[in-house]
């Protein structure tokens, strides 16, 4: 009974851990159909974002909630500046010139900070549970965020008047921009928002596995596989393949160890997209958002 | 109707180039610089794996150097085994073209979309790099090969072809230089061959046009699946060289940087050429040896800024774009000379005091 408290919680939080690692990812692509291969290193961005700032004495969750994603959003917002807005409608040029700023990225951080390890302690300890196992609470702050984020994106995008004008930017920018949209604005705004919330993902990953500037390479994987599978729908997309990779990765993890995990997560994705090969939401919940 | 390959003279000075290079190199430098351009060797043919596949394929992947590591770790582990390195080499080539055969089905039997296909690639290549980052313990051998993890295999035999300098090792840079360069000759002078072939413009009018080639009849994904492992197979091939001109080969063969490499050596030299790739694999990495022995700058900055420098500015490449400005040059000459407008090579307007508006 214990044993299988444990191994629920454990699969939870590889789903709510895909979730937040490819929830800003899919934003970006959903919307705009960009696919911004820096994902990993605007993740690690965020995690030196914490990790510095707590050295600097500003305390950890101030660093994880709010420094991280300020920083990495407004990075975001540079970098749409700068590149993205050049490159729109040319996937695979959008593609070549992230991955140029992928490399750019990993090759300063060394230059600034020096190719070691960086950490802070995880913070929040462990409850246990029956009298052989425990949980580290962490876990629970990392499914709570995950949960939040969907929700907030759901509500917003369903909701709100901003919900409704991305979204109909998403479907037509041309018919959007002729009733009088910001189509340039909204893009910007779109592609700050998912790397905000990738630099949030980043802080909470930072007190996990500690900092160091090729860490992108160890989760971009994840989280294209994730995005790909799920297909164009921001929400559902996300959470039906998050969950479907998850579970499986998480149930070969337990049986064989993590590095056959992630093999098994890009098996399943490979013979999802054989049959699915505008991921899930191509197929099934084709009108969700 | 393009003109046949043999009267192609563009052709025949790549060749011509490559001759003299091959056996001239070796007498005319000394032996260092002689065993650094090995090295420039190896990875033009690494770049003609993928100037292939994307430029006459249309097939972009991201993950070239899966097939890459995977032909240096198959000639690492066969080699050790067999104590030849002959076939080996062989085989060096055929288990990535098989890997990429069966990577190409799922693909392309799919109908993935091409940035899909990105991803796919991607995403292979990294989970190879981990799946062997992962072996450094005894039980990961086969045979009487460890794999030894990110600790790479060490002593790899040095190259020996049957029939060429009469099957010993290549010890010798100089001797190693001439048959390095020969295999890229083969391989350059075979992959004009084929494009030329029937096979090779089906290709090309697949990457045109995948619907409008089904249509007339030709299996798209059959033939993609071809290209895709051949040139999976040439990859391999570069990194079976390149483990044996190193004798030693560790995964950061699998790594992100040798697949962004690739990229970026077709991107600049020009998607849709060949020779283009190969000047661009020299001369970028002779760029990056030189700023690395400077200690200026960090190696992946400089190859990041390349990068976006090349998709925003020049993303045709610099042999298209050469190509295209010496046209327009010789166009606007021959326009002066026969007394036309240079820009519009229209007739000049008859003589008036003021400027047409435009």
């Amino acid at each position: 009974m214990d044993f299988a408290v444990i191994v629920f919680v454990e699969m939870l939080r590889a789903v709510a851990w895909l979730v937040l690692l490819a929830g800003g990812l899919s934003i970006i692509f959903g919307m705009m159909r960009v696919i911004n291969i820096a994902h990993g290193e605007f993740l690690m961005l965020g995690g030196y974002t914490v990790v510095i700032s707590s050295q600097q004495g500003v305390p950890l969750w101030i660093g994880i909630l709010i420094l991280a994603p300020i920083v990495v959003g407004l990075f975001g917002i540079l970098v749409e500046r700068l590149i993205i807005q050049w490159l729109y409608g040319r996937m695979i040029d959008s593609l070549l010139a992230t991955w140029g700023l992928s490399l750019l990225m990993i090759g300063g951080i060394t230059m600034i900070f020096g190719n070691t390890t960086e950490g802070v302690s995880a913070p929040l300890g462990a409850i246990g549970v029956g009298e052989t196992y425990s949980i580290a609470v962490y876990n629970f702050v990392i499914i709570g965020c995950a949960a939040l984020f969907l929700v907030g994106i759901y509500a917003v995008l369903k909701y709100t008047r901003w919900g409704l004008i991305a979204r109909s930017v998403m479907q037509n920018p041309g018919m959007a921009q002729a009733l009088g949209v910001n189509a340039t604005f909204v893009y910007m705004a779109t592609f700050g928002l998912g790397s905000a919330l990738t630099g949030l993902a980043g802080g909470l990953l930072a007190p996990l596995t500690g900092v160091v500037p090729s860490m992108g390479v160890n989760f971009i994987g994840q989280a294209f596989i994730t995005v790909v599978t799920g297909g164009a729908a921001v929400v559902a997309g996300t959470l039906s393949s998050a969950a479907a990779l998850g579970t499986i990765s998480q149930a070969v993890t337990f049986g064989a160890g993590p590095v056959y995990g992630d093999a098994a997560l890009l098996v399943a994705a490979l013979i999802l997209l054989r049959i699915l090969p505008q991921g899930i939401t191509g197929r099934i919940f084709t009108r969700s958002i | 109707m393009e003109k046949p390959l043999y009267k192609d003279i563009g052709f025949h000075l790549c060749v011509i180039a490559g001759l003299v290079v091959m056996f001239g190199a070796p007498r005319y430098f000394d032996i260092f610089e002689v065993y650094t351009y090995i090295s420039y060797v190896v990875l033009a043919i690494y770049a003609l794996s993928l100037a292939y596949i994307w430029g006459f394929g249309g097939i972009l992947s991201f993950g070239q150097s899966a097939f890459f590591g995977l032909g240096g770790y198959t000639f690492a582990v066969a080699s050790i085994n067999m104590g030849t390195t002959g076939f080996p080499f062989l085989l060096a080539f055929a288990i990535p073209a098989l890997f990429g055969a069966a990577v190409g089905y799922f693909m392309f039997y799919g109908r993935l979309s091409d940035v899909y296909m990105g991803v796919v690639t991607l995403v292979v290549a990294l989970i190879l790099f981990k799946l062997i980052n992962h072996t450094a313990g005894p039980e990961y051998s086969i045979g009487s090969a460890r794999l030894g993890g990110f600790n790479g295999i060490p002593s790899i035999p040095t190259l020996a072809l049957p029939g060429v300098y009469g099957g010993v090792e290549l010890l010798d840079p100089g001797q190693m230089f001439t048959v390095y360069m020969g295999i890229l000759l083969i391989v350059y002078v075979g992959l004009r061959l084929l494009l030329a072939s029937d096979f090779g413009r089906v290709s090309v009018s697949v990457r045109e046009n995948e619907m409008r080639s089904s249509l007339l009849g030709y299996d798209v994904r059959r033939h993609k699946v071809i290209v895709f492992a051949l040139g999976a197979g040439i990859a391999g091939m570069a990194g079976a060289m390149w483990a044996t001109y190193q004798t030693f080969i560790d995964p950061n063969a699998f790594s992100l940087e040798r697949s962004a490499q690739a990229l970026i050596w077709v991107m600049a030299g020009g998607v849709g050429t060949l020779i283009g790739p190969i000047l661009g694999a020299v001369g970028l990495q002779w760029l990056s040896i030189t700023l690395g022995e400077m200690q200026l700058i960090n190696n992946l900055v400089l190859l990041g800024v390349i990068l976006i420098f090349l998709v925003l500015i020049l993303p045709k490449g610099i042999v298209p774009s050469i190509r295209m400005w010496s046209l327009d040059l010789f166009t606007v000459m021959r326009r002066q000379r026969e007394g036309l407008d240079p820009r519009t090579g229209e007739a000049p307007p008859p003589a008036s005091s003021s400027q047409p508006a435009e």
